[in-house]
């Protein structure tokens, strides 16, 4: 009897994966994603290696200098300098740490404390799960990014309060998408089974229950990691994110707003870089969807 | 039966967000000139700051509900006349940003279900893709570069040209400018009005036509639609009419949704090209702490967002028979 359960279920693991990986393989947009995300993680971990100046070190002689290939450029400052004369190219790099930090602890603040009260509301008791529902509803209410705002008005404006008051935002989506899941899981008849097993509430709600839940999650964190970044990029351009001289992109673009019109380069290409990353992150969102979720899959 | 307690909730946190601000109220008013502690106990008990936490949100909840949101610290005019005052401007931004989103993305999301698979759908969904993933206030500052700076066809901020004096009944400045009848004020509205718009609209569209196409492919797959082709009926008529009128379910939720995206966009969209809005008043309101004005506008723009999403919520109903009979 144990053999016999035993067995497929050992192949089954490394099954799981490599039938997600056929399925993810196929979206071509999604393999790019993955590979510019990859890039971007590089960028992020070895940014300052990477650049080719110093982000910080201001170069007083060429302030907006344009990018090489327009009249008055170099092959010192291949993007250009901003107007305090630093290198926009070693910025971009080394600005790509600031997002990737935020997308990665806004996601694990967000996913863990929602996952956690998303549990606690599937199998609490009526009463406490309209409790907890109802306060995600007014957490709702808000417009996300007004919420943020008022929220690093209050811990006073920098990079990580940011990062708290958008993880804020985020985890009532969490809450509601893992108590959904819950809500239909528990009436399988495993989990009658783990039951009368013997298996406690706690057991039930990581090891029985969760597993089977953390599809629709990771499409999610995905989905919210690129959110974060725009969020933080929005509310470092309102002057409530990271603060000068921090290459944040968001930041950057704040600072180049009065240039707009004399010096294209210092607003086009921090933008550039915010799209890009959360393009591909949604790209690859995306290929996560159609490779996790079995009802979209032959569709 | 939810929304009360939710309105009570909105009003705890908008009125406690207050209490946690850093910054003494009544010593920002009285700025940098400082203040006498004489004058700062009776100020404290005109405003009611005196009295236990409890009792002010209760003076606080009673006086919303008979639409009293205090005064601002800087115009000393309420904030409820403040906010009516500038609604109407955030709204006509809405309004045409919704236009927009749904004009284009309807059909896009028709276009691209309907040619599943081939160039069309990829270069839509591409673009769609693009659309949902832009830092609109990036957006926005491109747009500003070309069609402001290079090509001086649109102006950079404002509602309308300052030439133009007449009396704002409505609150929409296309319907007040046609009114007053002077030659080239709605063309003038009209054009501070597009690039706002588009910067407003851009990740609705995205997101409506991305639902409109997957809510087509799953109706496309029906027995009825098989039916109507069955008996010969012009693609254009099953896929406009039959198909589209089912797919318009999801589609309204999303567009419902919106409303509160479109009120977070309307913060960054407003702030950029200086439109006289409630986003600008909020943003401006924060900076200068302007307590009364945060905590009313945040709770006001809330009860909006919900009665937004209660009204979809019965829209529903009316749209969807299955769910009027359960």
């Amino acid at each position: 009897m144990t053999d016999i359960n035993q067995t497929p279920d050992l192949h089954a693991r490394p099954g799981r994966l490599s039938e997600f990986w056929f399925y993810f393989r196929e979206n071509r947009g999604a393999v790019i994603g993955l590979w510019i995300f990859a890039i971007f993680a590089f960028l992020a971990f070895f940014g300052p290696w990477v650049a080719p100046h110093d982000a910080t070190a201001q170069y007083r002689d060429v302030t907006l200098q344009p990018p090489v290939w327009q009249e008055g450029g170099s092959w010192t400052h291949i993007l250009g300098t901003d107007p305090l004369g630093r290198d926009m190219l070693s910025r971009l790099i080394v600005g790509a740490r600031y997002s990737f930090f935020v997308g990665v602890v806004v996601v694990s603040i967000a996913a863990t404390g929602g996952i956690i009260i998303g549990l606690i509301a599937g199998f609490a008791p009526k009463w406490l799960d309209s409790i907890i529902m109802r306060i995600m509803d007014i957490v709702l209410a808000f417009p996300s990014l007004l919420l943020a705002l008022v929220l690093v008005a209050i811990l006073g404006p920098s990079l990580t309060n940011a990062m708290i008051a958008i993880a804020i935002v985020l985890q009532p989506h969490y809450v509601r998408l893992t108590r959904a899941s819950v809500m239909s899981e528990r009436q399988k008849d495993y989990v009658t089974s783990a039951r009368v097993a013997g298996s406690g509430v706690v057991r039930m709600m990581f090891v029985t229950v969760l597993p089977n839940c953390l599809a629709p999650i990771i499409v999610q964190a995905a989905l919210s990691f690129s959110t974060a970044i725009l969020d933080a990029a929005a509310l470092g351009f309102l002057g409530m994110g990271a603060q000068p001289p921090t290459p944040e992109w968001g930041t950057m673009l704040a600072e180049a707003r009065e240039f707009i019109l004399r010096a294209w380069w210092v607003v086009t290409f921090p933008g550039i870089a915010i799209l890009v990353t959360v393009l591909a992150i949604n790209l690859m969102g995306d290929g996560l969807r159609d490779a996790l979720d079995p009802k979209l899959k032959r569709s | 039966m939810t929304f009360i307690p939710t309105f009570i909730g909105v009003t705890l946190i908008s009125f406690s967000f207050i209490r946690a601000l850093p910054g003494d109220p009544i010593q920002v008013m009285a700025g940098e000139r400082g203040i006498s502690d004489e004058r700062y106990a009776e100020l404290a008990a005109q405003f009611g700051y005196d009295r236990p936490i409890y009792v002010q949100f209760w003076d606080y909840l009673t006086g919303v509900l008979q639409g009293d949101l205090g005064n601002s610290f800087v115009t000393k005019r309420p904030v409820w006349d403040e906010f009516f005052a500038l609604f109407p401007a955030t709204l006509e931004l809405s309004i045409c940003a919704m236009i927009f989103a749904v004009v284009l993305g309807l059909p896009a999301g028709v276009v691209a279900a309907v040619n599943r698979g081939k160039f069309a759908d990829r270069a839509l969904m591409s673009t769609a893709l693009i659309g949902y993933s832009m830092p609109i206030f990036w957006w926005a500052l491109l747009l500003i570069i070309v069609f402001s700076g290079n090509l001086q066809w649109t102006p950079v901020s404002g509602r309308i040209n300052l030439i133009y004096y007449f009396p704002n009944p409505t609150g929409f400045m296309l319907i007040d400018s046609i009114t007053s009848g002077q030659k080239g004020a709605f063309l003038s509205a009209v054009r501070h009005l597009i690039l706002p718009t588009i910067v407003l609209g851009t990740i609705p569209l995205a997101v409506i036509a991305r639902q409109t196409r997957s809510a087509m492919l799953e109706v496309l797959g029906e027995d009825y639609i098989r039916t109507a082709r069955a008996k010969g009926m012009s693609p254009s008529r099953i896929n406009g009419v039959h198909a589209l009128r089912n797919a318009l379910i999801p589609v309204i939720t999303v567009i419902g949704l919106s409303v509160g995206t479109l009120l977070a966009g309307a913060i960054l969209t407003e702030t950029i090209f200086s439109w006289p809005g409630i986003g600008k008043w909020m943003v401006d309101s924060i900076f200068r702490r302007d307590y009364p004005v945060v905590q009313g506008g945040l709770l006001l723009i809330a009860v909006m967002v919900m009665i937004v999403n209660l009204t979809v919520d019965m829209l529903y109903g009316v749209i969807n028979p299955k769910i009027r009979k359960r």
